[in-house]
Order: structure tokens, then C-alpha cells, then sequence
């Protein structure tokens, strides 16, 4: 079996249940006979036709408010966003209509779309597109939101997402699409979502995070091995609703938890767990929960990007730090 | 240099304001039956708005948008579509959604702060009324498109309003409409209105009307005010939408109300404005022809006023009947299955209200 890269496994996914369900439906800009500017939806077009994988007009509120009516009409539709700079125009057909579809008619009409894009920092890419505002969709009632960060997630995932009866937002961090590869059978399997994805054991600490920053979160786990620290790593992987049950779980057992992710630290779903620890898990904790975030700045240009990313040291150095707590 | 590019709007008219007819008629409009349909229609409207402010007055309902002077735009689109066909209305089309089946009770929950008002029993695939002005046109694009890529012989309505027209979500979505030649009307019901903010203040171009020309579809205009001539026109448009044209009806008419309930117009437009809008009523002129025409009666007037009056009644008896849905139920509908992480805070409210309720029964 070949290995193929997290955006492979996306055209995989999305391959998968074009062919299984008719009503499935891709749609967004350059999603057709570019194949998406990521190639997200290679040859899908060549495969599907043109009306089912849908090079829109260059308008994102149109593009969300359609798969509204597409759900709405008993189809799938799975929208992509190019980048998710360009996905605040979408937030008003997401909040007043997706995640509220179903509760305003009392389940007469629903809403099962998929949102997908691209998302987050460390690529060198021109303004508004790297920032990480998964919080601002995690806040929103009705919605999940799903982040995948490996090849084999993302196909389990996103199957999962188009299999869902209502809206997900699936966001991509872009960052990792092509930087690992691993055997993903296509198989159709999806993998569960609304559940963290435990990693890797430990002992002595929790590291939780998802998406990109999933990478630098294991390689700081690597490095607190040769220190004869054990860590926990937790892949979130559904941020809304959040699984509270594995990370509550895993810090019982670890007493210590550092919660890392991309986005600005103030109201990131960080500070949501961090809330959650406090209430549920006061009595397990042996030191304060740290944060290892992005700062509450304005995302820089690239110049100035590695600065403003999370790094394996600042991961390690907070883990230590719930260590050296007394 | 040449003209690349030039285009007329229509203007159309059946019954003019003086009830004088100043087109040849359509079939429909041939025979009285139809006619008084849709004079019946815009009474029961009327008749229901005047009992649904009474109500909001009265502390029984919350904030209101009345469609007052405009029941010919609801009844003339009610009456053009099929039920298969699909109705995306803004807020003020409580006209078209009564034609089409949604009951009088349902308006009053919706209003009245009640989510069971947006489950219609009949009209089941139409959506509810859209706040968010314009947002529903987007909405419209996907229903259309879905039609067309199931090659069913129907078509989607969406009304929108003249503020509507200024919004990005309406251009996107003509602009779609032509691009994939959709079978979707939109009708712009004009009143001249976005709160305070008058027509001329929304666009300088001459017509809304002719906004569909920049996105390739068709744009008309037509008396909003004439019931005749709306349902002749959406009727023609839906006919335009089945061959892959969409169409954008620019409905002339005039928002005889406050915008809703919690507004007072008296402190932005005239008193004199309003009277001279008032002689172009749709119903009284209706009313008008069918008396010439010998269709009609002042005998009848009084049957159809008692029975209408009654029906509104009745639907005032069952909303105000309708027991509240026990509040843990907002959870309910929020996804399919609720997830196991808002089951607590479901339970946490469950209990909330079952301590209040044993309180208030102990009291």
C-alpha cells in the first residue's frame, strides 16, 4: 500500500464517499479543474463531473449560504474555503443558519454540511493566511469542528464529518499536508469523532493539542523521554464538543497538564480545558496548567512567524515547569 | 467607441390604481373564482395582522413585522407556485406563506418566541422566515441547485427585500442564479423602507430591478400592489426559471406599518407620504373591480369578514393554547444525537426547572 500525505488523504476521503453516496457534493473556488489550490480535490472533477465537484463564483457567504440550501434539500455538500482568511464572510450563514438549522424548524430541515479549510501558521505564506481561529466556530452552539493532524485522521475524519448528520467544520492545518506520509487503506472506515485521540502514553504529565501543532507537541514528548519525564500526548482532534472524559481521565493519572496550540492564547479552546480542569479536576492537579500558545498579537508576516509559533522548547519548558512546581 | 451593452426594465401592470384594467388580462383572472381566492387571501392576512399587533399591544406577542399594504406581493407568489416548488420569504411574506399552507398559528408562535412556529405541517421543505436580511438569498442558490441537479420540474421563490438588494448576499446570489442558469425567482418586495433608511437612500440606480441584468438574469418590474399582475408575473417567472432563467421581480409597493412593532415611522417619514400610499391599497382595489366586474358583493363582503374574522379567532385560541415546550427541549434540537459532552448542562437545566416548578407548587 502506497503512503500518502494528510492532503492525499482528504482527495482519498472525499473520493471515497463521492463514489459511495450520490449525494455528496464538493463545491468551492478553483475545487474543479485546478483541483483546489492545494489539491485537496485532484481529479475529482475528472471523476465526479462538474456538476457534483462545483467551481463556485469567487464569493465565500455564497458558498456557505448554498450548502445550507443543498443540505437543507437532502444533499451533502462539502464546501471548501480556500484559505481560512477568507472564511469570515461564511461566519454569518454558519452561525444564524448552519449550527441553528435544525433547532429553529425542530429537526424539519437539517443541516448536514461540511465546511472545510486550510488553516494556520509556518509556511511563509502572505497575510491572512496563517492565522488559527478555530476558537471563534468552537463557540458556536450546533456546530462541531473537527482538525485532523495525520494522513490517517484525516481520512477517518472527514469520512466521519460527511457522514454526520449535522454541520462540521473541518479544518486542515496546512502546515503538515505534505510533511508526513503513512499507509491510510481505502477502506471507507471512518474513524469516531466528538473523542481525543490518546498518542502516546505517559505518566508524568498531559500534553494536549490538535492539528499542526500535534508534531512539535510528540517531539517535545520525545525530548522529555531522554529526561527521564513520561508525557501524555492527547490529540484533540474534535474541539467542539470537546471529549472532557479522556483529558480529565489522563490528568487523574498524570496530575500535570500543558495545553499547547497555534492560535492566540485569550478565549483559544485552551483556555476551555484549562476551565474544565479547574472544575472537574482541581483535586487531581499537582501544578498550575500551562499554556503553550500563540501570543495575543496580531499574526506576523512571515519575518517574524517562528517567533510567534509554539516551539518544541517552549512545549518542554512548560511541561518541566509543571514538574518543578511545588 | 460603441455600446456594448444595453437594457430595458419592464414595468407591469394588470389592474392600474384606479382599478382600471390596463392590460388584457390573464386566464386566471378570467373567471371570478380565482379573484376572490386571492382577495379571501389578502383579507386573511390583513385581518391577521391587525389581530397580531392587537396582540403584541396587549403583551401577548413579541416584536412583530407587519406586511401591511403589501398582501398582494404574498398572495400574488402564493398562488403562482406549485406546492412542490420552494419558498425562502424574508419576514414581512407571512401573505405567500399562508397561500402556501402554513398556519396562522404558527406566525404567532414564531413571533410569539415559540421554535414549534417554524415546523410547518404543510410547505414542509420551505424555510422559515430568514432575520439576517438577504442571508436567504444564498440559501435559495443552494435549493435551486439541487433542483436542477435532480432535473425535478420545480423551481425555488426567494423574497428579499428592497434593503436586501444593498447587501453582498443578494449580488452573490444572482450572480450564481445566471451562472448556473437556476431555476430561482427572487422577488424584491420594495416598499420603499429599510426601517428608516427610503429607497433612494439604498441605490441610485433607477430600478432595483435591473441588478439582475448585471448578473445575466432577468429583471422586471411590477406593481407589487396589483395581486393581478404578482401573480401573473411570478407565474411567467417561474415558467422563465423551468427553462434555466432565473428572474428578479422588483415588487412596487408600500410599507404601510412601522417596520415592526418596536418602531415609530412617525419619526421618519410623513404623514402626508403615508395617505397618498394609502389610495393605492391593493386589496380595496381589488375589491373595486370585482364589484364593477359584478363579481362581488356588499352581502358577500360581510359573509367573507365574518369568516375570516373567525378563522383568525380560532388560530389566536390555539396559539395562545399552545403550552410551553419544557426547557430543557432547546437542547433537543441542536444536533441530531446530543453529544455526550452537553448532556450535563441538559440535565443541569432539567433539574433547574423541576426545582423551580416543585418550589412554585409547594408556594
Amino acid at each position: 500500500m502506497a503512503e500518502i500525505t494528510l492532503v492525499e488523504a482528504v482527495t482519498q476521503a472525499l473520493a471515497w464517499e463521492m463514489a459511495a453516496d450520490d449525494r455528496v457534493l464538493v463545491l468551492g473556488e478553483d475545487v474543479g479543474v485546478n483541483g483546489g489550490v492545494f489539491r485537496a480535490t485532484n481529479g475529482l472533477q475528472e471523476r465526479f463531473g462538474s456538476e457534483r465537484v462545483i467551481d463556485t463564483p469567487l464569493a465565500e457567504g455564497l458558498i456557505a449560504g448554498m450548502a445550507v440550501g443543498l443540505a437543507a434539500q437532502g444533499l451533502r455538500p462539502v464546501a471548501e474555503i480556500q484559505f481560512m482568511g477568507f472564511i469570515y464572510s461564511v461566519l454569518d450563514q454558519i452561525l444564524s443558519h448552519a449550527s441553528r438549522l435544525r433547532t429553529r424548524t425542530r429537526g424539519r430541515l437539517t443541516c448536514p454540511m461540511v465546511l472545510r479549510a486550510p488553516f494556520g501558521g509556518g509556511i511563509h505564506a502572505p497575510e491572512h493566511h496563517s492565522e488559527s481561529t478555530e476558537a471563534l466556530f468552537a463557540h458556536i452552539p450546533g456546530l462541531r469542528v473537527v482538525i485532523p493532524s495525520s494522513p490517517g485522521r484525516a481520512y477517518g475524519l472527514l469520512l466521519a464529518a460527511m457522514r454526520d448528520p449535522d454541520p462540521v467544520i473541518f479544518l486542515e492545518p496546512k502546515r503538515i499536508y505534505r510533511l508526513v506520509k503513512e499507509e491510510v487503506p481505502d477502506n471507507g472506515e471512518a474513524l469516531p469523532l466528538d473523542v481525543c485521540y490518546t498518542l502516546r502514553e505517559g505518566s508524568d504529565v498531559t500534553l494536549v493539542s490538535w492539528g499542526a501543532m500535534v508534531k512539535e507537541t510528540l517531539e517535545a514528548a520525545d525530548t522529555l523521554a531522554e529526561q527521564g519525564i513520561s508525557a501524555e500526548v492527547i490529540d484533540v482532534a474534535t474541539i467542539k464538543p470537546l471529549d472532557t472524559i479522556t483529558i480529565l481521565e489522563s490528568v487523574a493519572r498524570t496530575g500535570r497538564c500543558v495545553i499547547v496550540h497555534e492560535a492566540a492564547r485569550t478565549c483559544g479552546v485552551g483556555a476551555e480545558i484549562a476551565a474544565v480542569l479547574a472544575g472537574e479536576g482541581l483535586l487531581h492537579l499537582m501544578a498550575p496548567v500551562q499554556r503553550v500558545t500563540g501570543y495575543d498579537t496580531v499574526m506576523p508576516l512571515f519575518r517574524l512567524e517562528n517567533h510567534y509559533m509554539p516551539s518544541v522548547q517552549r512545549v518542554v519548558r512548560a511541561a518541566q515547569q509543571t514538574l518543578e512546581f511545588e | 467607441m460603441q455600446s456594448v451593452a444595453q437594457f430595458t426594465i419592464n414595468y407591469w401592470q394588470y389592474l392600474n390604481s384606479g382599478a382600471q384594467v390596463v392590460e388584457e388580462l390573464p386566464d386566471f383572472a378570467h373567471t371570478s373564482a380565482e379573484l376572490v381566492a386571492m382577495y379571501r387571501a389578502m383579507w386573511l392576512t390583513r385581518l391577521f395582522d391587525h389581530k397580531a399587533i392587537a396582540l403584541q399591544r396587549t403583551g401577548q406577542l413579541g416584536t412583530y413585522a407587519s406586511p401591511l399594504g403589501q398582501e398582494a406581493i404574498g398572495v400574488g407568489i402564493g398562488y403562482a407556485m406549485r406546492s412542490e416548488d420552494v419558498l425562502i420569504p424574508a419576514y414581512r411574506d407571512q401573505a405567500g406563506q399562508f397561500v402556501r399552507g402554513v398556519r396562522l398559528a404558527d406566525i404567532l408562535l414564531y413571533w410569539g418566541g415559540d421554535e414549534r412556529g417554524m415546523d410547518y405541517a404543510k410547505a414542509r421543505q420551505d424555510f422559515p422566515i430568514s432575520v439576517p436580511v438577504a442571508s436567504q438569498c444564498c440559501h435559495a442558490v443552494g435549493i435551486a441547485y439541487a433542483i436542477r441537479l435532480r432535473r425535478e420540474p420545480r423551481v425555488a421563490v426567494c423574497c428579499v427585500g428592497d434593503g436586501g438588494t444593498s447587501k453582498g448576499d443578494f449580488y452573490e446570489s444572482l450572480n450564481a442564479a445566471g451562472v448556473w442558469q437556476l431555476p430561482l425567482v427572487f422577488v424584491i418586495n420594495n416598499n420603499q423602507w429599510a426601517i428608516s433608511v427610503p429607497r433612494s437612500r439604498q441605490s441610485t440606480a433607477q430600478t432595483l430591478a435591473q441588478k439582475a441584468i448585471a448578473a445575466g438574469i432577468h429583471g422586471e418590474q411590477v406593481d407589487g400592489n396589483d395581486v393581478i399582475a404578482m401573480r401573473a408575473r411570478v407565474e411567467a417567472a417561474i415558467e422563465r426559471a423551468l427553462q434555466g432563467e432565473g428572474t428578479v421581480i422588483e415588487a412596487m409597493s408600500y410599507r404601510m406599518s412601522d417596520h415592526t412593532t418596536a418602531d415609530d415611522a412617525s419619526r421618519y417619514r410623513s404623514q402626508e407620504e403615508l395617505e397618498k400610499h394609502a389610495a393605492c391599497d391593493p386589496i380595496a382595489r381589488l375589491n373595486t373591480w370585482l364589484c364593477e366586474a359584478g363579481y362581488w358583493s356588499d352581502a358577500q363582503e360581510e359573509v367573507l369578514q365574518q369568516e375570516l374574522t373567525e378563522q383568525v379567532d380560532q388560530a389566536v385560541k390555539e396559539y395562545l393554547a399552545e403550552a410551553p415546550q419544557q426547557p430543557a427541549s432547546m437542547f433537543d434540537y441542536l444536533y441530531e444525537t446530543l453529544p455526550t459532552a452537553y448532556r450535563a448542562q441538559r440535565e443541569e437545566l432539567a433539574n433547574a426547572h423541576s426545582e423551580t416548578k416543585g418550589d412554585a407548587d409547594n408556594g
